[in-house]
Parts: C-alpha cells; sequence; structure tokens
C-alpha cells in the first residue's frame, strides 16, 4: 500500500512534463522552441535537485556539469568535415570522431558524471559555505578553460553545425527520464539516507550513515543527469560559452528555490512557471495581442519583471511554491481529522 | 619539461618580486579589503551573503558616469554615488533582508541573487550593454615616481583610504554604543535582541556602513576601470566573496584578510604570469582557493575550533 503511495508521487510531476509536451505540440514551429527549452530546463532543475533538495546544501557547480556535457556532445557530433573550419585546434581523437544523437546524450551524461565524481572527490568533504564557495569555484574554473582550451572545443565561438536533434519528443522523453531517474533515486536506501543527513546530520551519522559517501553518491549522479541535459541542449540551439555561467547558474537554482527545493514536484513546478513565464514576456518584447491591443514592452523588461518576481516569492513564500512538498494525489487520511480539531477553536 | 617548469617558476617568482607589482598588488588588495569588510559587516549581524554587493558598487560607478556626462563638478559627482549606493542599501535592507531575517542562508543568497540580477537587468535597460564613461576622476592615474617605481596615484589613495575607512570602523565597532551592539548581534542574534539590542537599528546601521564602503569603493574602482557597464564589479564581487570565504566568515578580522589576499595574489598572478597563461588567471585562482578551503574549511585565519554538533 505505502510503496502504491509512494509511485503514486512520480505522477504528477511526469503529468506535467507530459502535458507540456502535448501543449507545445499544439503550437507552431516558431513558438514550439519555448516548450523544448522549457523542458531542457525541467531536466537541469531536476539534476540539480537531485544533490540541492536531498541533501540540502547548495551547489553553484552544477552549470560545470551542464557545460561539459554539452561541449562533449557539441564537438563529437558536429559532422567530421565541418570541424576544422569552426575549431581549427581540436584534439586529433576528437576532430575525427562523429558519433549519432543518442551516443552523443549518453556520452554527454557519462562526462557530466565522471567530472561531478572527480570534483566530490575532494569536495564533498566540506559543508556550508565552504561548500558553496567551493562549487562555484569549480563553476569559474570550468568556464574559464572552456572559454580559451580550443583543443577541446570552439573556444568563445558558438557551437555551429550541431545536429538539431532535441525537438519536443526528445526533450519530453529526456525530460521524463531524468525524473524518473530522480525519483528512484530519492526512494532508494541511498537517498532515504542522504535525506536523513539533511534533516539532522549529527542523529544520520549516529545510526551509521556516511555523510560524505553519500553527497559523492548524489553528487554525481546529479552530474551525470545535468551532463546529459546539457546535451539536450546543444543539440537544440546554438551555444556559447556566455550561455553556461552565472545567469543560467542563477536561473537554475531560482527555479529550483521558487518551486520548493526539497521536493521532485517543486523542482518541476519551479522550472516550468518560470520558464512559462519567461517565454510569455519574451514574446511581449517583440509585441503580443492582448484584448485586441497590441502590447509591446521595450526589450529587457523579460529579465527585470522575472528577477523582480523571483525575489517576491522568496520574500512572500520562501519555501516555495510547493512548500517543498510532493503532490500527493489522495490527502492523507489519518492526519484529516487532527487538522479539522486544530483549527476549530 | 621539469627544466622548463623550473625556469617558468624561477621568472614568475622574480616577476613577483618585482616592487612595481608589488605595490599595485597591494593597491588591488586594499579595494578588495574594503569590499569584504562590506560584505563581512552585513554577514556578520544577519548571516546573509549579499551576493547583489556588486551591483551597489555598479550603481554608484553610473552616478559617477551621470555626473561628468554632465560636466558636474567632481564633487557633486561623489556626493551623487553616496547618495544613490545609501538610498539603495536601506531599500534592500528594508525590503528584502528584514522580511527574509529569520530564513535559511540559502534562501536569503538566492534573494540577493535575485536582487542582483534585477539591479542589472534594470542597469542595461537604462544605460544599454556598452555602459557609459565616468571621466572626472581620471587624473588620479597619473603615476608619480616613488625610488624608482612607478605608482599610480590612485594606488596611494585606494591604500590611505582603506587604512582610514578601516580605523573609523575598528572606532565605530569597539568604542561606540553602537558598535558594541553590533557585535553582541553578530555573536548570537537571538540572545543579543533579548538583553535589549534593537534588532533594525543594528541591521539598518550595519547595511548603511556597508553600503558608504560600496560607494568608496565605486569611487576608486571607476578611476581603473572607467567604462562603467551593467557588469561592472560582478567579477570582483564574486573574487571577494571567495576571498571572504578563504579569510574567514565568521569574523570581520579574518573576512577583512580573506579579502585583502585574494585581492593581493590576484594582482600578484596578474602582474607575473607569462602572457600566454594570463588568461588562465580565474582558474589558478579559484584553484588556490579550492585548496585553501580543503586544507583550512573553516578559514584560513581563524583558529579551528573544530566545531561538531553534540547531540
Amino acid at each position: 500500500m505505502r510503496g502504491v503511495r509512494d509511485i503514486a508521487q512520480l505522477i504528477p510531476p511526469a503529468a506535467l512534463v507530459v502535458a507540456a509536451g502535448l501543449v507545445g505540440a499544439t503550437f507552431s514551429r516558431s513558438n514550439e522552441i519555448y516548450f523544448i527549452n522549457a523542458l531542457v530546463m525541467v531536466s537541469v532543475v531536476v539534476a540539480l535537485y537531485v544533490f540541492v533538495g536531498n541533501s540540502g546544501v547548495l551547489s553553484f557547480g552544477h552549470i560545470s556539469f551542464f557545460a561539459v556535457g554539452l561541449w562533449a556532445a557539441g564537438v563529437l557530433s558536429i559532422p567530421e568535415q565541418e570541424k576544422p573550419a569552426t575549431m581549427p585546434y581540436l584534439f586529433d581523437f576528437l576532430s575525427s570522431t562523429t558519433v549519432g544523437n543518442v551516443p552523443s546524450l549518453l556520452i554527454a551524461a557519462a562526462v557530466g558524471g565522471v567530472f561531478a565524481f572527480l570534483v566530490g572527490l575532494p569536495l564533498m568533504r566540506l559543508s556550508g559555505l565552504a561548500a558553496g564557495i567551493a562549487t562555484f569555484a569549480v563553476l569559474g574554473i570550468t568556464n574559464n578553460i572552456l572559454r580559451y582550451y580550443e583543443k577541446i572545443g570552439p573556444g568563445l565561438n558558438t557551437f555551429s553545425s550541431v545536429p538539431e536533434t532535441t525537438d519536443l519528443l526528445q526533450a519530453s522523453v529526456g525530460a521524463l527520464l531524468v525524473i524518473v531517474a530522480a525519483f528512484a533515486y530519492q526512494r532508494s536506501r541511498l537517498g532515504r539516507q542522504l535525506r536523513a543527513t539533511r534533516e539532522d546530520p549529527a542523529a544520520a551519522r549516529a545510526v551509521g550513515v556516511s555523510i560524505y559517501r553519500q553527497r559523492l553518491a548524489a553528487f554525481a549522479l546529479s552530474g551525470f543527469l545535468a551532463g546529459f541535459a546539457g546535451g539536450l541542449y546543444v543539440h537544440f540551439l546554438p551555444i556559447n560559452v556566455d550561455a553556461v555561467y552565472l545567469d543560467l547558474t542563477f536561473i537554475t537554482l531560482a527555479m529550483l528555490v521558487i518551486g520548493g527545493a526539497t521536493s521532485l514536484w517543486g523542482a518541476v513546478v519551479g522550472a516550468l512557471a518560470v520558464s512559462g513565464l519567461d517565454s510569455v514576456l519574451a514574446n511581449a518584447e517583440n509585441g503580443i495581442d492582448v484584448l485586441g491591443r497590441t502590447v509591446d514592452v521595450p526589450t529587457g523588461t523579460r529579465i527585470v519583471v522575472v528577477s523582480a518576481l523571483m525575489a517576491l516569492v522568496l520574500i512572500v513564500r520562501p519555501s516555495g511554491l510547493t512548500g517543498g512538498r510532493e503532490l500527493s494525489l489522495r490527502p492523507p487520511r489519518r492526519l484529516r481529522p487532527a487538522a479539522s480539531q486544530e483549527a476549530a477553536p | 619539461m621539469s627544466v622548463l617548469l623550473a625556469s617558468g617558476l624561477t621568472d614568475f617568482l622574480s616577476d613577483a618580486v618585482d616592487p612595481q607589482i608589488q605595490v599595485d598588488a597591494i593597491g588591488l588588495g586594499a579595494v578588495y579589503a574594503l569590499m569584504a569588510v562590506g560584505i563581512g559587516l552585513v554577514f556578520g549581524v544577519l548571516r546573509l551573503v549579499n551576493f547583489a554587493y556588486g551591483q551597489l558598487i555598479m550603481a554608484g560607478a553610473f552616478a559617477l558616469a551621470y555626473a561628468s556626462d554632465r560636466d558636474w563638478p567632481v564633487g557633486i559627482g561623489i556626493a551623487l554615488c553616496f547618495g544613490v549606493v545609501l538610498l539603495l542599501s536601506l531599500a534592500m535592507e528594508r525590503v528584502v533582508f528584514r522580511p527574509l531575517r529569520s530564513q535559511s542562508g540559502t534562501v536569503m543568497l538566492i534573494a540577493t541573487f535575485a536582487i542582483s540580477f534585477l539591479l542589472q537587468s534594470i542597469a542595461l535597460l537604462w544605460f544599454g550593454p556598452l555602459g557609459k564613461t565616468a571621466t572626472s576622476l581620471v587624473q588620479l592615474n597619473r603615476t608619480v615616481s616613488v625610488g624608482g617605481v612607478e605608482i599610480r596615484k590612485i594606488t596611494i589613495v585606494a591604500i590611505v583610504t582603506a587604512a582610514v575607512c578601516l580605523a573609523l570602523l575598528v572606532v565605530l565597532l569597539g568604542r561606540t554604543s553602537i558598535g558594541l551592539h553590533m557585535r553582541a548581534a553578530s555573536m548570537d542574534f537571538t540572545t543579543a535582541r533579548l538583553i535589549g539590542v534593537r534588532a533594525n537599528l543594528v541591521s539598518g546601521v550595519a547595511v548603511l556602513v556597508s553600503g558608504v564602503l560600496a560607494a568608496v569603493v565605486a569611487v576608486m574602482l571607476t578611476v581603473q576601470y572607467p567604462t562603467v557597464t551593467p557588469t561592472f564589479a560582478l567579477q570582483e564581487t564574486i573574487i571577494v566573496l571567495a576571498g571572504v570565504v578563504v579569510g574567514g566568515m565568521t569574523r570581520l578580522l579574518p573576512a577583512t584578510l580573506g579579502g585583502f589576499l585574494i585581492g593581493y595574489v590576484s594582482g600578484i598572478l596578474g602582474g607575473a604570469l607569462p602572457t600566454n597563461q594570463s588568461q588562465y588567471l580565474p582558474t589558478f585562482l579559484f584553484g588556490l582557493v579550492i585548496l585553501v578551503l580543503l586544507i583550512r574549511p573553516d578559514g584560513l585565519f581563524t583558529r579551528s575550533r573544530g566545531l561538531v554538533e553534540r547531540v
């Protein structure tokens, strides 16, 4: 019975993603990209949630795993004959290898996961602000190297001629896979141990949970998923190194916190809500019809409104839109009478 | 290979002890130390990492650029800069910091992230991506020769200003009753309130002092980098934040020393790294940050207390 209800918690986030995919399919090609973008954001934010949500430790480093996955998938899937023109300094084994769509995504995930594991080996010993700044330092280093080291990618140039295989279907399936992986993890023995360390580190240690190992496992898994999301992203838009730095780090963290950082449902809701709002405003910058009148807001308004709303949500509802809880399809029966008694007097 | 590395290292070291590079690095360290105090002071009282600190500096810099655009006298430009920064600081404290005071550090940090991006995007909307130029104080970039070393006037101004500000701060914290209240609040906010420390006053003063320092830094940074863009001081803030944590965030003195140290080290690296490697300066700097954090997670300049929660 309990197992059934547990699995039922997977339904709302998965259904939301499927709904986003289906709604997106009814739109024209030019508007479809907003839905694809939102679905890729779901993948990144859920990847981030696997570590931050379950462990309670803030990480600024996740976009570096996203970025290395993106780099790996991008460099490897550009057709061989195109590579010398855009990336003349590439290592031989990179310039002579080209892989297909699905293998490139798997490689992206593997590279992200291995990188996160190696980074986590020393870093997961830290906690609190030291961990935050150390992961930030990882982001800074990754960005600096991707920006200037032209043997592994296009450097400052934009990725060009990457096959654009991430359509609505792939983005939806990708997001679903990431959600299922995150759900399976949080219900597993490992995930429960990590969540115990989040609630009370001392008590968790007392019953034999190794905080270091649990955090490292979650960090590597979330790096794996983030790398996968990076692979999806490079097959969707022409990207350069500036697109995978502070702005994306901020917006994905904000999506997670706005949705409610401690639940999978919160991660999905946050990602879709913020990207939805962002898309509407992006459209408004090009002028949209509201009740027969064309509303045209100046370019740049988008970020002003989004960041102001983010601050507002955090001030009014610091635990996020979902309160950091999973959406339960049926309300817990035993709690209901107690709650009504409390409300009565 | 090892010979190459050794000769590279000797080159680096001989460059690093060059008095010119030393002076510039100390000047940079002085500016970063002031920023570190501004960030550390607010953290001490509110336990809040203010990521939006750089955007306060950016706003001040835009005020200076605005004044220099209209050929207003330097004094008025500086007054405008202080006015804008202090007003913004107080608004930030009232609208964001105060309602979030009881929240977790994560929520507060993300909120200041949001404010930082909000201010950046407003600046982008208002002044455009290319920004404006503040030219009224550039004559401070002229050099004076001291014992064969060319020192820019701004370096001297920066070092003197930093010393004066820090001395004033020591007096404020150590010799006044509001300073005593602030120190009490940074030890234990709840207990301090119980014995009569007024929370809003203390946090207001902390934010105000940190705003004054931001305005001072804005003036000094615009002299060195006259082009003011929406991302002005962003990189510096990130580096200072790292420096503050490396030094030891929970006490003001270690935080300040950490800020100075990271400014000094990045000055040395910037001056002494060979040109083909200087683009990797952030990698070297952040690598050092990670190394220090791994060895001394509680901070380089704090006495490690081995803080373990006991049940």
